[in-house]
Protein backbone atom coordinates (compact mmCIF):
# COMPACT_ATOMS: atom_id res chain seq x y z
CA UNK A 1 0.00 0.00 0.00
CA UNK A 2 1.30 3.59 -0.61
CA UNK A 3 1.68 6.67 1.99
CA UNK A 4 -0.39 10.11 1.41
CA UNK A 5 1.91 12.83 2.67
CA UNK A 6 -0.58 15.78 3.03
CA UNK A 7 1.56 18.91 2.62
CA UNK A 8 1.07 22.26 4.14
CA UNK A 9 2.61 25.14 1.62
CA UNK A 10 1.81 28.64 0.92
CA UNK A 11 1.77 28.75 -2.53
CA UNK A 12 5.61 29.00 -3.34
CA UNK A 13 7.17 27.01 -0.72
CA UNK A 14 6.38 23.70 1.30
CA UNK A 15 6.79 23.83 5.09
CA UNK A 16 9.95 22.51 5.71
CA UNK A 17 8.34 19.77 7.86
CA UNK A 18 6.76 18.11 4.76
CA UNK A 19 10.30 16.90 4.68
CA UNK A 20 10.11 15.65 8.36
CA UNK A 21 6.93 13.87 7.57
CA UNK A 22 8.01 12.36 4.12
CA UNK A 23 11.09 10.83 6.47
CA UNK A 24 8.35 9.43 8.86
CA UNK A 25 6.35 8.10 5.54
CA UNK A 26 9.69 6.89 4.32
CA UNK A 27 9.92 4.51 7.29
CA UNK A 28 5.80 3.28 7.05
CA UNK A 29 7.12 1.79 3.85
CA UNK A 30 5.59 1.81 0.52
CA UNK A 31 5.47 4.25 -2.24
CA UNK A 32 5.59 7.78 -1.04
CA UNK A 33 2.96 10.25 -2.62
CA UNK A 34 2.96 14.14 -1.48
CA UNK A 35 -0.61 15.89 -2.56
CA UNK A 36 -0.27 19.32 -2.65
CA UNK A 37 -3.37 20.94 -2.59
CA UNK A 38 -3.67 24.89 -3.51
CA UNK A 39 -4.62 27.81 -5.90
CA UNK A 40 -1.20 28.33 -7.86
CA UNK A 41 0.96 25.98 -5.88
CA UNK A 42 3.13 24.80 -8.86
CA UNK A 43 6.25 26.27 -7.38
CA UNK A 44 5.42 24.07 -4.04
CA UNK A 45 4.53 21.19 -5.69
CA UNK A 46 7.81 21.16 -7.68
CA UNK A 47 9.65 21.59 -4.12
CA UNK A 48 7.69 18.63 -3.35
CA UNK A 49 8.58 16.59 -6.04
CA UNK A 50 12.29 17.05 -5.08
CA UNK A 51 12.17 15.74 -1.78
CA UNK A 52 14.11 12.12 -1.80
CA UNK A 53 11.80 9.29 -1.34
CA UNK A 54 9.05 10.76 -2.92
CA UNK A 55 7.21 8.65 -5.84
CA UNK A 56 4.66 11.25 -7.23
CA UNK A 57 3.56 14.42 -6.08
CA UNK A 58 -0.33 14.91 -7.15
CA UNK A 59 -1.35 18.81 -7.66
CA UNK A 60 -4.64 19.77 -6.81
CA UNK A 61 -5.28 23.31 -7.97
CA UNK A 62 -8.65 24.81 -6.87
CA UNK A 63 -9.74 28.69 -5.26
CA UNK A 64 -11.28 26.44 -2.72
CA UNK A 65 -7.74 25.51 -1.26
CA UNK A 66 -5.95 28.71 -1.61
CA UNK A 67 -6.01 29.07 2.22
CA UNK A 68 -6.05 25.67 3.92
CA UNK A 69 -9.65 25.90 5.04
CA UNK A 70 -10.35 22.21 6.69
CA UNK A 71 -14.07 21.78 5.36
CA UNK A 72 -12.94 22.26 1.97
CA UNK A 73 -9.36 19.85 1.83
CA UNK A 74 -10.67 17.75 4.02
CA UNK A 75 -13.35 16.24 1.48
CA UNK A 76 -10.52 16.11 -1.17
CA UNK A 77 -8.44 14.11 1.35
CA UNK A 78 -11.24 11.51 1.93
CA UNK A 79 -11.61 11.15 -1.89
CA UNK A 80 -8.06 10.00 -2.64
CA UNK A 81 -8.14 8.30 0.77
CA UNK A 82 -9.11 4.63 -0.56
CA UNK A 83 -6.14 4.07 -2.87
CA UNK A 84 -3.98 4.66 0.81
CA UNK A 85 -3.02 2.68 3.80
CA UNK A 86 -1.61 5.19 5.22
CA UNK A 87 -2.34 9.19 5.52
CA UNK A 88 0.46 11.20 7.37
CA UNK A 89 0.51 15.00 8.05
CA UNK A 90 3.13 17.07 10.59
CA UNK A 91 1.26 17.92 13.37
CA UNK A 92 1.68 21.81 12.71
CA UNK A 93 -1.43 24.07 12.86
CA UNK A 94 -2.55 23.00 9.82
CA UNK A 95 -2.22 19.46 10.03
CA UNK A 96 -3.40 19.70 13.46
CA UNK A 97 -7.13 21.46 11.93
CA UNK A 98 -7.12 19.05 8.85
CA UNK A 99 -6.37 15.36 9.51
CA UNK A 100 -8.83 14.54 12.56
CA UNK A 101 -11.70 16.21 10.35
CA UNK A 102 -10.24 13.34 7.54
CA UNK A 103 -10.48 10.64 10.01
CA UNK A 104 -13.62 11.07 10.98
CA UNK A 105 -15.16 11.50 7.57
CA UNK A 106 -13.37 7.89 7.13
CA UNK A 107 -14.56 6.29 10.67
CA UNK A 108 -11.32 5.55 11.80
CA UNK A 109 -8.80 6.94 14.62
CA UNK A 110 -6.22 9.82 14.14
CA UNK A 111 -2.87 9.07 15.72
CA UNK A 112 -2.19 12.21 17.21
CA UNK A 113 1.83 13.48 16.65
CA UNK A 114 3.58 10.28 16.62
CA UNK A 115 7.16 10.22 17.53
CA UNK A 116 8.13 6.59 16.35
CA UNK A 117 7.06 3.99 13.83
CA UNK A 118 7.36 0.94 15.47
CA UNK A 119 5.51 -0.94 12.17
CA UNK A 120 3.16 0.13 9.62
CA UNK A 121 0.27 0.09 12.20
CA UNK A 122 2.04 0.83 15.75
CA UNK A 123 2.84 4.21 16.60
CA UNK A 124 4.42 5.60 19.96
CA UNK A 125 2.82 9.25 20.96
CA UNK A 126 3.95 11.42 24.28
CA UNK A 127 0.86 11.84 26.68
CA UNK A 128 0.17 13.70 29.46
CA UNK A 129 2.80 16.80 28.04
CA UNK A 130 5.15 14.28 27.81
CA UNK A 131 5.86 12.93 30.62
CA UNK A 132 4.55 8.78 29.71
CA UNK A 133 4.66 7.51 25.80
CA UNK A 134 2.10 5.16 24.98
CA UNK A 135 2.48 2.67 22.02
CA UNK A 136 -0.36 2.42 20.26
CA UNK A 137 -1.53 -0.36 17.35
CA UNK A 138 -4.35 1.32 14.84
CA UNK A 139 -7.19 -1.69 14.26
CA UNK A 140 -8.33 0.67 11.41
CA UNK A 141 -7.83 0.05 7.50
CA UNK A 142 -6.51 3.20 6.61
CA UNK A 143 -3.99 5.11 9.01
CA UNK A 144 -4.25 8.60 10.01
CA UNK A 145 -1.23 9.67 11.48
CA UNK A 146 -0.17 13.15 12.52
CA UNK A 147 4.20 13.32 13.47
CA UNK A 148 5.90 15.53 15.26
CA UNK A 149 8.61 16.96 13.20
CA UNK A 150 11.41 16.93 15.77
CA UNK A 151 10.94 13.41 15.78
CA UNK A 152 12.16 12.64 12.22
CA UNK A 153 15.58 13.67 10.68
CA UNK A 154 14.31 15.38 7.40
CA UNK A 155 14.16 13.59 4.12
CA UNK A 156 16.88 15.04 1.49
CA UNK A 157 16.43 16.74 -1.81
CA UNK A 158 17.53 15.97 -5.23
CA UNK A 159 14.66 13.80 -6.08
CA UNK A 160 12.44 14.43 -9.06
CA UNK A 161 8.76 12.87 -8.68
CA UNK A 162 6.38 13.33 -11.53
CA UNK A 163 3.74 15.72 -10.81
CA UNK A 164 0.61 14.76 -11.64
CA UNK A 165 -2.57 17.33 -11.48
CA UNK A 166 -5.60 15.60 -9.94
CA UNK A 167 -8.09 18.73 -10.37
CA UNK A 168 -9.71 19.66 -7.04
CA UNK A 169 -13.67 19.04 -5.51
CA UNK A 170 -14.48 22.51 -4.79
CA UNK A 171 -15.54 24.40 -1.87
CA UNK A 172 -18.68 23.02 0.99
CA UNK A 173 -19.35 26.80 0.94
CA UNK A 174 -19.04 26.21 5.07
CA UNK A 175 -16.26 28.82 5.70
CA UNK A 176 -14.42 32.00 4.36
CA UNK A 177 -11.04 33.14 4.72
CA UNK A 178 -10.86 36.50 6.12
CA UNK A 179 -7.29 37.51 6.46
CA UNK A 180 -4.17 36.65 8.50
CA UNK A 181 -1.88 38.85 11.19
CA UNK A 182 1.52 37.27 10.76
CA UNK A 183 4.13 37.77 12.98
CA UNK A 184 6.70 38.92 10.28
CA UNK A 185 10.37 38.68 11.67
CA UNK A 186 13.88 37.64 9.49
CA UNK A 187 14.74 35.14 13.10
CA UNK A 188 14.93 31.72 11.93
CA UNK A 189 11.59 29.92 12.47
CA UNK A 190 11.27 28.58 15.71
CA UNK A 191 10.61 24.94 14.96
CA UNK A 192 13.64 24.34 12.70
CA UNK A 193 15.99 27.00 14.17
CA UNK A 194 19.25 25.56 15.47
CA UNK A 195 19.40 27.61 18.52
CA UNK A 196 16.21 29.05 20.21
CA UNK A 197 16.30 31.75 22.58
CA UNK A 198 12.97 31.78 25.04
CA UNK A 199 12.00 34.34 27.66
CA UNK A 200 9.02 33.98 30.20
CA UNK A 201 7.67 35.82 32.71
CA UNK A 202 10.87 36.94 34.22
CA UNK A 203 11.32 39.08 31.38
CA UNK A 204 8.34 40.92 33.33
CA UNK A 205 7.70 43.67 30.06
CA UNK A 206 7.51 42.91 25.71
CA UNK A 207 10.24 46.39 26.24
CA UNK A 208 12.69 43.72 28.21
CA UNK A 209 11.76 40.88 25.26
CA UNK A 210 14.34 43.17 23.21
CA UNK A 211 17.44 42.36 25.03
CA UNK A 212 16.52 38.99 24.11
CA UNK A 213 15.98 39.74 20.52
CA UNK A 214 19.51 41.49 20.27
CA UNK A 215 21.27 37.54 22.13
CA UNK A 216 18.74 35.70 19.47
CA UNK A 217 20.34 37.79 16.61
CA UNK A 218 23.80 37.72 17.52
CA UNK A 219 23.53 33.90 17.94
CA UNK A 220 21.47 33.72 14.66
CA UNK A 221 18.66 32.07 16.93
CA UNK A 222 15.14 31.60 16.99
CA UNK A 223 12.95 33.45 19.80
CA UNK A 224 10.72 31.53 21.99
CA UNK A 225 8.48 32.25 24.90
CA UNK A 226 6.55 30.46 27.96
CA UNK A 227 2.83 30.65 28.01
CA UNK A 228 2.88 33.19 31.07
CA UNK A 229 4.91 35.56 28.72
CA UNK A 230 2.61 35.17 25.55
CA UNK A 231 -0.46 35.49 28.03
CA UNK A 232 0.65 38.86 29.53
CA UNK A 233 1.06 40.42 26.20
CA UNK A 234 4.72 40.36 25.96
CA UNK A 235 5.09 38.53 22.86
CA UNK A 236 2.88 37.23 20.38
CA UNK A 237 0.75 33.86 20.78
CA UNK A 238 2.94 31.93 17.78
CA UNK A 239 6.02 32.32 20.14
CA UNK A 240 4.62 29.73 23.04
CA UNK A 241 6.68 26.35 23.54
CA UNK A 242 5.19 23.74 24.88
CA UNK A 243 2.22 20.88 25.53
CA UNK A 244 0.01 23.14 23.57
CA UNK A 245 2.40 25.21 21.70
CA UNK A 246 5.20 24.34 19.77
CA UNK A 247 7.76 21.66 20.11
CA UNK A 248 11.01 22.71 19.21
CA UNK A 249 14.54 20.67 19.33
CA UNK A 250 17.62 22.64 18.77
CA UNK A 251 21.18 21.91 19.01
CA UNK A 252 21.01 24.88 21.75
CA UNK A 253 17.90 25.90 24.07
CA UNK A 254 18.48 29.05 26.27
CA UNK A 255 15.36 29.22 28.83
CA UNK A 256 15.50 32.54 30.65
CA UNK A 257 13.34 33.61 33.38
CA UNK A 258 11.11 30.22 32.60
CA UNK A 259 10.28 28.76 35.59
CA UNK A 260 10.10 25.31 33.92
CA UNK A 261 6.64 24.17 34.05
CA UNK A 262 5.94 20.57 32.97
CA UNK A 263 3.83 22.07 30.23
CA UNK A 264 6.52 24.11 28.77
CA UNK A 265 9.06 20.99 28.99
CA UNK A 266 6.73 19.16 26.85
CA UNK A 267 7.81 21.57 24.24
CA UNK A 268 11.81 21.59 24.60
CA UNK A 269 13.37 18.63 26.49
CA UNK A 270 14.21 17.12 23.69
CA UNK A 271 16.85 19.94 22.98
CA UNK A 272 20.26 18.80 22.75
CA UNK A 273 21.76 21.65 24.99
CA UNK A 274 19.59 23.24 27.84
CA UNK A 275 20.79 26.39 29.46
CA UNK A 276 19.04 27.65 31.62
CA UNK A 277 19.32 31.38 33.33
CA UNK A 278 16.92 31.66 37.04
CA UNK A 279 17.55 33.51 39.67
CA UNK A 280 15.79 30.80 41.82
CA UNK A 281 17.91 28.18 42.07
CA UNK A 282 15.21 25.68 43.25
CA UNK A 283 13.65 26.59 39.44
CA UNK A 284 12.51 23.25 37.96
CA UNK A 285 14.19 24.26 34.86
CA UNK A 286 17.30 23.53 36.73
CA UNK A 287 16.56 19.85 36.59
CA UNK A 288 16.59 19.46 32.59
CA UNK A 289 19.26 21.93 32.03
CA UNK A 290 23.17 20.69 30.88
CA UNK A 291 24.14 23.96 32.09
CA UNK A 292 22.37 26.56 34.49
CA UNK A 293 23.20 30.02 35.68
CA UNK A 294 21.74 31.04 39.04
CA UNK A 295 21.13 34.98 39.32
CA UNK A 296 19.51 38.06 37.76
CA UNK A 297 18.63 37.77 33.97
CA UNK A 298 18.92 41.63 33.54
CA UNK A 299 22.63 41.23 34.38
CA UNK A 300 23.33 37.81 32.97
CA UNK A 301 21.98 38.38 29.41
CA UNK A 302 23.94 41.35 28.60
CA UNK A 303 27.18 39.73 30.20
CA UNK A 304 26.14 36.89 27.79
CA UNK A 305 25.46 39.04 24.72
CA UNK A 306 28.76 40.92 24.84
CA UNK A 307 31.04 37.75 25.57
CA UNK A 308 29.20 35.64 22.08
CA UNK A 309 31.06 36.61 19.19
CA UNK A 310 28.54 37.85 16.19
CA UNK A 311 27.85 34.76 13.75
CA UNK B 1 -29.47 29.51 20.07
CA UNK B 2 -28.41 26.55 22.80
CA UNK B 3 -24.50 26.11 23.31
CA UNK B 4 -23.60 23.31 23.94
CA UNK B 5 -20.21 22.74 25.61
CA UNK B 6 -17.98 19.93 26.26
CA UNK B 7 -16.05 18.95 29.72
CA UNK B 8 -13.97 16.84 30.22
CA UNK B 9 -12.73 15.18 33.47
CA UNK B 10 -8.82 14.76 33.70
CA UNK B 11 -6.18 14.97 35.67
CA UNK B 12 -5.53 18.17 37.32
CA UNK B 13 -2.83 20.03 35.52
CA UNK B 14 -0.81 20.38 38.42
CA UNK B 15 -0.41 16.33 39.32
CA UNK B 16 2.82 14.98 38.34
CA UNK B 17 1.60 12.15 36.76
CA UNK B 18 3.08 8.45 37.46
CA UNK B 19 2.94 5.66 35.12
CA UNK B 20 1.68 2.65 36.12
CA UNK B 21 4.35 -0.43 37.16
CA UNK B 22 2.59 -2.83 34.69
CA UNK B 23 3.15 -0.31 31.95
CA UNK B 24 -1.05 -0.37 31.16
CA UNK B 25 -1.53 3.24 31.69
CA UNK B 26 -1.12 6.02 34.37
CA UNK B 27 -1.70 6.26 38.46
CA UNK B 28 -5.25 7.66 38.66
CA UNK B 29 -6.11 6.32 42.27
CA UNK B 30 -6.10 9.17 44.32
CA UNK B 31 -5.29 11.41 42.32
CA UNK B 32 -6.83 15.35 42.08
CA UNK B 33 -9.54 15.39 39.03
CA UNK B 34 -10.73 18.53 37.09
CA UNK B 35 -12.31 19.90 34.43
CA UNK B 36 -10.00 20.24 31.37
CA UNK B 37 -8.32 23.73 31.60
CA UNK B 38 -9.70 24.16 28.30
CA UNK B 39 -13.00 23.42 28.82
CA UNK B 40 -12.71 25.54 31.66
CA UNK B 41 -12.19 28.03 28.86
CA UNK B 42 -14.86 26.84 26.77
CA UNK B 43 -17.44 27.26 29.30
CA UNK B 44 -17.00 30.68 30.04
CA UNK B 45 -17.27 31.64 26.50
CA UNK B 46 -20.64 30.09 26.47
CA UNK B 47 -21.64 31.90 29.77
CA UNK B 48 -20.44 35.09 28.03
CA UNK B 49 -22.48 34.60 25.12
CA UNK B 50 -25.63 33.91 27.05
CA UNK B 51 -24.86 37.61 28.91
CA UNK B 52 -24.88 39.27 26.36
CA UNK B 53 -27.82 38.18 24.68
CA UNK B 54 -26.53 35.98 21.96
CA UNK B 55 -27.15 32.44 23.33
CA UNK B 56 -30.11 31.22 25.15
CA UNK B 57 -29.11 28.45 26.88
CA UNK B 58 -25.69 26.21 27.79
CA UNK B 59 -25.83 22.96 27.98
CA UNK B 60 -22.37 21.14 29.65
CA UNK B 61 -21.74 17.63 28.29
CA UNK B 62 -19.47 15.08 29.45
CA UNK B 63 -19.13 11.87 29.16
CA UNK B 64 -17.19 9.11 30.92
CA UNK B 65 -17.11 7.11 34.37
CA UNK B 66 -19.98 8.40 37.50
CA UNK B 67 -17.77 11.51 38.50
CA UNK B 68 -18.35 13.17 35.27
CA UNK B 69 -20.90 14.50 37.15
CA UNK B 70 -19.01 16.67 39.02
CA UNK B 71 -17.70 18.56 36.59
CA UNK B 72 -20.33 18.70 34.72
CA UNK B 73 -21.40 20.53 38.40
CA UNK B 74 -18.48 22.91 38.06
CA UNK B 75 -19.49 23.94 34.73
CA UNK B 76 -23.32 24.64 36.06
CA UNK B 77 -21.60 26.24 38.98
CA UNK B 78 -19.77 29.11 36.49
CA UNK B 79 -22.90 29.55 34.96
CA UNK B 80 -23.57 26.68 32.48
CA UNK B 81 -27.85 25.51 32.41
CA UNK B 82 -28.16 22.22 32.38
CA UNK B 83 -25.89 19.01 32.14
CA UNK B 84 -25.99 15.87 29.82
CA UNK B 85 -23.56 12.98 30.73
CA UNK B 86 -22.95 9.53 29.27
CA UNK B 87 -22.41 7.02 31.39
CA UNK B 88 -19.62 5.09 30.83
CA UNK B 89 -16.49 3.28 32.17
CA UNK B 90 -14.88 1.92 29.03
CA UNK B 91 -11.99 3.78 27.39
CA UNK B 92 -13.48 6.56 25.50
CA UNK B 93 -11.07 7.77 22.20
CA UNK B 94 -12.05 10.99 20.48
CA UNK B 95 -13.83 9.84 17.50
CA UNK B 96 -16.09 7.89 20.29
CA UNK B 97 -16.45 11.15 21.73
CA UNK B 98 -17.35 12.73 18.90
CA UNK B 99 -20.18 10.30 18.00
CA UNK B 100 -21.84 10.58 21.10
CA UNK B 101 -21.37 14.32 20.50
CA UNK B 102 -22.88 14.55 17.77
CA UNK B 103 -26.59 11.95 19.24
CA UNK B 104 -26.65 14.64 21.30
CA UNK B 105 -26.69 17.54 19.30
CA UNK B 106 -29.12 15.91 17.05
CA UNK B 107 -30.94 15.74 19.74
CA UNK B 108 -30.68 19.32 21.21
CA UNK B 109 -30.51 21.36 17.82
CA UNK B 110 -27.89 23.40 19.33
CA UNK B 111 -26.36 26.39 17.13
CA UNK B 112 -23.00 26.43 18.33
CA UNK B 113 -20.84 23.83 19.88
CA UNK B 114 -17.60 24.50 22.10
CA UNK B 115 -14.92 22.07 22.99
CA UNK B 116 -11.52 22.26 24.13
CA UNK B 117 -8.54 22.18 21.60
CA UNK B 118 -6.80 19.50 23.34
CA UNK B 119 -7.45 17.06 26.35
CA UNK B 120 -4.49 17.42 28.69
CA UNK B 121 -4.65 13.71 28.90
CA UNK B 122 -4.38 12.23 25.69
CA UNK B 123 -3.30 14.89 24.27
CA UNK B 124 -5.02 14.52 21.14
CA UNK B 125 -6.45 17.67 19.81
CA UNK B 126 -8.91 15.52 17.55
CA UNK B 127 -12.50 15.52 19.27
CA UNK B 128 -13.90 19.02 18.20
CA UNK B 129 -12.51 18.68 14.26
CA UNK B 130 -13.92 14.94 14.24
CA UNK B 131 -17.50 16.41 16.08
CA UNK B 132 -17.65 19.28 12.91
CA UNK B 133 -16.78 16.43 10.17
CA UNK B 134 -19.89 14.32 11.82
CA UNK B 135 -22.32 16.94 11.13
CA UNK B 136 -21.20 18.47 8.27
CA UNK B 137 -20.56 21.81 10.04
CA UNK B 138 -18.22 24.21 9.50
CA UNK B 139 -14.77 24.27 12.45
CA UNK B 140 -13.13 27.40 13.97
CA UNK B 141 -10.03 25.53 16.05
CA UNK B 142 -7.69 27.05 18.45
CA UNK B 143 -10.05 30.53 18.64
CA UNK B 144 -8.35 33.32 20.38
CA UNK B 145 -11.70 35.55 19.58
CA UNK B 146 -15.16 34.97 18.53
CA UNK B 147 -17.79 37.00 17.56
CA UNK B 148 -21.36 35.83 16.57
CA UNK B 149 -23.70 37.65 13.96
CA UNK B 150 -24.76 36.61 11.25
CA UNK B 151 -22.28 33.72 10.77
CA UNK B 152 -19.31 33.88 13.63
CA UNK B 153 -16.11 35.28 13.01
CA UNK B 154 -13.22 33.07 14.60
CA UNK B 155 -9.49 34.63 15.44
CA UNK B 156 -7.60 31.60 15.42
CA UNK B 157 -3.96 31.30 16.79
CA UNK B 158 -1.72 29.91 13.83
CA UNK B 159 1.47 28.67 13.89
CA UNK B 160 2.93 32.34 12.01
CA UNK B 161 0.63 34.56 14.12
CA UNK B 162 -3.36 34.77 13.87
CA UNK B 163 -5.82 34.45 11.08
CA UNK B 164 -9.26 35.58 10.91
CA UNK B 165 -12.09 33.37 9.28
CA UNK B 166 -16.13 33.37 8.90
CA UNK B 167 -17.97 30.33 9.72
CA UNK B 168 -20.93 29.34 8.54
CA UNK B 169 -23.28 28.79 11.50
CA UNK B 170 -24.13 25.96 13.16
CA UNK B 171 -20.33 25.02 14.27
CA UNK B 172 -17.65 23.68 16.19
CA UNK B 173 -14.99 25.77 18.01
CA UNK B 174 -12.69 24.95 19.98
CA UNK B 175 -10.84 26.89 22.63
CA UNK B 176 -7.03 28.34 22.62
CA UNK B 177 -6.02 29.70 25.82
CA UNK B 178 -6.34 33.18 24.97
CA UNK B 179 -9.71 33.53 24.21
CA UNK B 180 -10.67 34.46 27.75
CA UNK B 181 -9.70 34.04 31.29
CA UNK B 182 -12.25 31.79 32.88
CA UNK B 183 -14.04 32.77 36.22
CA UNK B 184 -14.25 31.11 39.10
CA UNK B 185 -17.76 29.94 40.54
CA UNK B 186 -19.30 32.18 43.54
CA UNK B 187 -20.47 30.31 46.72
CA UNK B 188 -24.35 31.10 46.40
CA UNK B 189 -23.75 30.00 42.31
CA UNK B 190 -22.20 26.18 43.56
CA UNK B 191 -25.39 26.00 45.61
CA UNK B 192 -27.16 26.75 43.04
CA UNK B 193 -26.28 24.35 41.01
CA UNK B 194 -26.99 21.47 42.81
CA UNK B 195 -30.26 22.37 41.44
CA UNK B 196 -29.77 22.21 38.28
CA UNK B 197 -30.66 19.42 36.36
CA UNK B 198 -28.52 16.81 34.47
CA UNK B 199 -29.43 14.21 32.08
CA UNK B 200 -27.85 10.64 32.37
CA UNK B 201 -27.44 8.81 28.89
CA UNK B 202 -25.72 5.88 27.46
CA UNK B 203 -23.76 5.10 24.65
CA UNK B 204 -26.00 2.04 24.03
CA UNK B 205 -29.31 4.12 24.09
CA UNK B 206 -27.64 6.78 22.24
CA UNK B 207 -26.84 3.93 19.91
CA UNK B 208 -23.19 4.98 19.53
CA UNK B 209 -20.66 2.31 19.38
CA UNK B 210 -17.57 3.65 21.48
CA UNK B 211 -15.05 1.00 20.90
CA UNK B 212 -11.76 2.06 20.67
CA UNK B 213 -9.96 1.86 17.45
CA UNK B 214 -6.54 1.97 19.09
CA UNK B 215 -5.44 -0.13 21.11
CA UNK B 216 -2.85 0.54 23.89
CA UNK B 217 0.39 -1.69 23.91
CA UNK B 218 1.97 -0.28 26.60
CA UNK B 219 2.73 2.85 28.55
CA UNK B 220 6.06 3.85 29.39
CA UNK B 221 8.34 6.65 31.75
CA UNK B 222 9.67 8.97 28.95
CA UNK B 223 13.56 8.97 29.28
CA UNK B 224 14.76 11.27 31.37
CA UNK B 225 17.20 13.62 31.33
CA UNK B 226 20.89 13.87 33.30
CA UNK B 227 20.55 16.59 35.20
CA UNK B 228 23.88 19.36 34.37
CA UNK B 229 26.12 21.22 36.43
CA UNK B 230 25.81 25.16 37.28
CA UNK B 231 28.27 27.12 36.23
CA UNK B 232 29.15 30.48 38.35
CA UNK B 233 30.01 32.76 35.76
CA UNK B 234 29.09 34.10 31.92
CA UNK B 235 32.98 33.44 31.00
CA UNK B 236 32.50 30.08 31.83
CA UNK B 237 29.14 29.23 30.00
CA UNK B 238 30.14 30.58 27.32
CA UNK B 239 33.59 27.81 27.45
CA UNK B 240 31.31 24.84 27.92
CA UNK B 241 28.72 26.20 25.01
CA UNK B 242 32.05 26.18 22.85
CA UNK B 243 34.23 23.79 23.70
CA UNK B 244 32.57 21.31 25.72
CA UNK B 245 28.85 21.00 24.15
CA UNK B 246 30.18 22.54 20.51
CA UNK B 247 26.78 24.52 20.09
CA UNK B 248 28.17 28.19 19.50
C1 LIG C 1 -3.76 23.83 29.84
C2 LIG C 1 -2.42 24.45 30.03
C3 LIG C 1 -1.56 24.49 28.97
C4 LIG C 1 -0.32 25.09 29.11
N1 LIG C 1 0.52 25.11 28.04
C5 LIG C 1 1.73 25.69 28.18
C6 LIG C 1 2.66 25.73 27.09
O1 LIG C 1 2.39 25.21 26.00
N2 LIG C 1 3.84 26.34 27.28
C7 LIG C 1 4.20 26.93 28.48
O2 LIG C 1 5.30 27.50 28.59
N3 LIG C 1 3.35 26.89 29.52
C8 LIG C 1 2.13 26.30 29.39
N4 LIG C 1 1.28 26.31 30.46
C9 LIG C 1 1.61 27.14 31.65
C10 LIG C 1 2.58 26.52 32.62
O3 LIG C 1 1.88 25.70 33.53
C11 LIG C 1 3.29 27.64 33.41
O4 LIG C 1 2.33 28.43 34.06
C12 LIG C 1 4.16 28.53 32.53
O5 LIG C 1 5.01 27.75 31.73
C13 LIG C 1 4.98 29.45 33.41
O6 LIG C 1 5.70 30.37 32.63
P1 LIG C 1 7.04 31.02 33.20
O7 LIG C 1 8.01 29.96 33.53
O8 LIG C 1 7.45 32.09 32.25
O9 LIG C 1 6.51 31.80 34.49
P2 LIG C 1 6.80 31.50 36.02
O10 LIG C 1 6.45 30.13 36.39
O11 LIG C 1 6.15 32.63 36.77
O12 LIG C 1 8.37 31.61 36.14
C14 LIG C 1 9.10 32.79 36.00
C15 LIG C 1 10.53 32.46 36.37
O13 LIG C 1 11.35 33.59 36.15
C16 LIG C 1 12.29 33.67 37.20
N5 LIG C 1 12.70 35.08 37.29
C17 LIG C 1 11.93 36.14 37.61
N6 LIG C 1 12.66 37.28 37.57
C18 LIG C 1 13.90 36.92 37.20
C19 LIG C 1 15.10 37.65 37.00
N7 LIG C 1 15.16 39.00 37.13
N8 LIG C 1 16.21 36.97 36.66
C20 LIG C 1 16.19 35.61 36.51
N9 LIG C 1 15.08 34.89 36.70
C21 LIG C 1 13.95 35.54 37.04
C22 LIG C 1 11.58 33.17 38.42
O14 LIG C 1 12.50 32.68 39.38
C23 LIG C 1 10.71 32.07 37.83
O15 LIG C 1 11.34 30.80 37.90
C24 LIG C 1 0.05 25.66 30.35
C25 LIG C 1 -0.81 25.59 31.43
C26 LIG C 1 -2.04 24.97 31.29
C27 LIG C 1 -2.95 24.90 32.46
N1 LIG D 1 -14.91 12.29 27.51
C1 LIG D 1 -15.12 13.57 27.17
N2 LIG D 1 -16.16 14.24 27.73
C2 LIG D 1 -16.38 15.54 27.41
N3 LIG D 1 -15.66 16.23 26.53
C3 LIG D 1 -14.63 15.62 25.95
C4 LIG D 1 -14.30 14.27 26.23
N4 LIG D 1 -13.22 13.94 25.48
C5 LIG D 1 -12.88 15.05 24.77
N5 LIG D 1 -13.73 16.06 25.05
C6 LIG D 1 -13.71 17.43 24.49
O1 LIG D 1 -12.85 17.48 23.38
C7 LIG D 1 -11.75 18.37 23.63
C8 LIG D 1 -10.51 17.87 22.93
O2 LIG D 1 -10.14 16.61 23.41
P1 LIG D 1 -9.08 15.68 22.68
O3 LIG D 1 -9.50 15.57 21.27
O4 LIG D 1 -9.15 14.38 23.41
O5 LIG D 1 -7.74 16.34 22.86
C9 LIG D 1 -11.67 18.47 25.13
O6 LIG D 1 -11.07 19.69 25.54
C10 LIG D 1 -13.14 18.40 25.51
O7 LIG D 1 -13.77 19.65 25.31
Amino acid sequence: MSVLVVAAHDGKTVRANVANAVAAATQIGGDVHVLVAGSGAGDAAKEAAAIAGVAKVLQAEDAAYANWMAEDVAALVVKLAPGYGHIVMAADNVGKNLMPRVAALLDVAQVSEAIQIVSPDTFVRPIYAGNAMATVQSTDKIKVVTVRPTNFKAAAGGGSAAIEQIGGAGSAGLSNYVGAEISKSERPELTSAKIVVSGGRGLASGENFKMLETLADKLGAGLGASRAAVDAGYVPNDYQVGQTGKVVAPDLYIAIGISGAIQHLAGMKDSKTIVAINKDEEAPIFQVADYGIVGDLFQIVPELTAAIEKK
Amino acid sequence: MKVLVAVKRVIDYNVKIRVKADKTGVETANVKMSMNPFDEIAVEEAIRMKEKGKATEVIAFSAGPAQCQETIRTALAMGADRGVHVLSDAELQPLAVAKLMKAVVDKEQPGLVIVGKQAIDDDSNQTGQMLAALLGWSQGTFANKLEIGEGVAVKREVDGGLENVMLKLPAVITTDLRLNEPRYASLPNIMKAKKKPIEQLTSEALGVDVAPRLKTLKVEEPPTRKAGIKVKTVAELVEKLKNEAGVI
